[in-house]
């Protein structure tokens, strides 16, 4: 298997790189505890005060309580949608295909500056003001693309012979769709959504340009750049990103249980 | 991962026939008018915008009426063509670097850890890390470990390896190396894709015919990755060129490093001169997909998407 590189230099290089990935993880991570006095740069000391009080840094927790109404929303309606795209796209025929493909793929081509300029001057000339709405009609249309070609790989790693012996066995195409296709399809739209959440949550760009007053978690950061960032800006951050690892560990090991649990059976 | 589906290139046939067009039409109506409204119209409103003028009969800031000012692109390439160029340059840099470190990364989790499905899961969990924790923050991070009070640039300075007036932060280096950081996990993810698929045989072939691992890399193992590559450079390449959290004050930047996207931003939210950030936006929008179709030719992996 090693067939190159050396039996060392890779792994080195490896762990080198990924330490460079996690060093900011683990930054925010420690500067959470940071006893910190106005600016948040620099170690003053240790404190769970900021753990316990995390609400204290005035507007966070509503910019946050808004980033995840908006992530929740806005990843229901893209995968509702998305996932209605890519079963057409993958299983279906019909004119204008390919335009639809290229129609998928361009907003995820097109930088994220010029989607949110685009939306922003739209709902200026129509007069929308713009807020919680025209945030989750934004992130709505950049989760879209992500989820139709993630849930479209999956609809195409599907066993037709799957969904023929629902059909030998005189299953009406409603039923072979709702206890074959469709629980087959659910971890490729779990994934679909939990990446467009991850998107929406993290997205600055665009929610900047079409917030108007709102505050979203990422927008209070950047406004507060300025001044320095509260550690309890830390917090919130920190503690969203154990709770997704978690649940990211979880998930591979009950998926790798399941896959062994499975193999045993057949 | 769910990006590798970016570079999946196979279109697979189309099973089932289609018997009843009025589910397709269910299927593809609300995505198809939410497309049209939402991404279609805005872009429509952006190219609109960047011909008006200013209203003749009104004082206000930020007041324009529609026209047909093509002369807006003029003033627009005069003023900016120089930080077009930056923002191109910075990308470019940031994605070379972003392949040049992250190839490994994918070449490691894919061939080297093949049939050790734990630890190929345990190092790309790491991979994608980053994107569980805010992008601002990791990016503040940078800014306060390179900022000049950090122990780095003052370390730096006590062994006289860099100016006692030096700095990092505010600098294109800075720029690109947030940059190159930022998006090294978009550049990982669609080369693992590939080379995770690559059947080891063929490099058992190619050092049974006495090629050295170079050669084997060279001719087998980089050629066979090429559909990842093309992916992982344009997932890197085009939010990195439209980006303008690294280059601005805040973060990483300084006013010599400002990029198109931070134009964009003074002209629309600042300035108020929409039809400027609107020329922009049209002309930044041209190049990247006229450099995108270019690439993807010349790299031949046409069917990508």
């Amino acid at each position: 298997m090693r067939f190159s590189l050396g039996k060392w230099l890779l792994p080195l290089y490896t762990a080198l790189a990924l330490i460079l990935l996690l060093i900011p993880i683990g930054y925010t991570f420690v500067f959470s505890f940071n006893d910190y006095f106005k600016t948040n740069i620099g170690w003053q000391g240790f404190t769970f005060r900021n753990w316990t009080n995390a609400c204290d840094a005035q507007g966070l927790c509503s910019a946050f309580g808004n980033s995840l109404i908006i992530g929740v929303v806005s990843t229901v309606l893209a995968t509702a949608m998305g996932t209605a795209l890519a079963l057409a796209l993958a299983r279906y025929k019909f004119r204008g295909r390919s335009v639809l493909s290229l129609l998928i793929f361009v907003p995820m081509a097109t930088p994220e500056v010029v989607l949110a300029a685009g939306l922003a001057s739209q709902f200026f000339t129509l007069n929308v003001e713009k807020g919680l709405g025209t945030v989750i009609l934004a992130h709505t249309l950049f989760c879209l693309s992500f989820v139709v070609v993630t849930v479209k790989a999956r609809v195409a790693s599907l066993d037709p012979a799957l969904e023929e012996a629902g059909r030998d066995l005189y299953a009406p195409p409603s039923q072979v769709f709702w206890r074959i296709t469709f629980p087959l399809l659910i971890p490729g739209i779990l994934a679909a959504a939990l990446l467009s959440f991850a998107l929406s949550f993290d997205d600055f760009i665009i929610t900047y340009f079409n917030s108007g007053s709102l505050q979203t978690f990422p927008t209070f950061i950047y406004i507060s750049a300025s001044r320095g960032v509260p550690a309890e800006a830390n917090v919130i951050a920190s503690a969203v990103f154990i709770i997704t690892i978690a649940l990211v560990v979880v998930s591979q090991v009950v998926s790798r249980a399941r896959a062994k649990a499975l193999n045993r059976n057949a | 991962m769910a990006l590798a589906g970016f570079a999946d290139t196979s279109s697979r046939k189309v099973s089932a026939p289609m018997r009843k067009s009025r589910v397709v039409i269910l299927l593809l109506l609300p995505g198809v008018a939410y497309l049209a409204l939402f991404f279609l119209t805005p872009l429509v409103a952006l190219l609109l915008t960047s011909f008006q003028a200013p209203d003749p009969n009104s004082f206000d800031f930020g007041a324009y009426i529609y026209a047909f000012q093509w002369q807006n692109y003029v003033a627009g390439v005069a003023e900016y063509w120089p930080i077009f160029l930056r923002s191109f340059f910075y990308a470019i840099v940031a994605t070379l670097a972003a392949f040049l470190i992250g190839y490994p990364i994918a070449y490691f989790i894919g061939v080297y850890l093949r049939g050790r499905p734990s630890l190929q899961a345990f190092t790309l969990i790491l991979v994608v890390a980053p994107f569980f924790i805010s992008f601002l923050l990791r990016t503040l991070a940078w800014k306060q470990i390179l900022g000049d009070e950090g122990w780095l640039v003052t370390t730096l300075k006590s062994l006289s390896i860099m100016p006692a007036d030096g700095q990092i932060t505010g600098t294109a280096f800075s720029v690109i190396f947030g940059l190159t950081y930022n998006f090294i996990p978009f550049m990982v993810l669609p080369i693992y894709a590939s080379l995770e698929r690559l059947d080891l045989r063929y490099l058992e072939a190619s050092s049974d015919l006495y090629s050295r691992p170079s050669t084997t890399f060279f001719k087998v193992t980089l050629p066979m990755s090429i559909p990842g590559v093309v992916s992982g450079t344009l997932l890197t390449f085009i939010p990195a060129s439209g980006d303008y959290i690294n280059a601005s004050d805040d973060f990483l930047g300084g006013p010599s490093t400002q990029m198109v996207g931070n134009q964009i931003q003074v002209n629309f939210l600042k300035l108020l001169d929409y039809p400027m950030a609107a020329v922009l936006s049209v002309v930044l929008m041209v190049i990247i997909m006229a450099i995108v179709t270019f690439y993807v030719r010349r790299s031949g992996t046409e069917d990508l998407v």
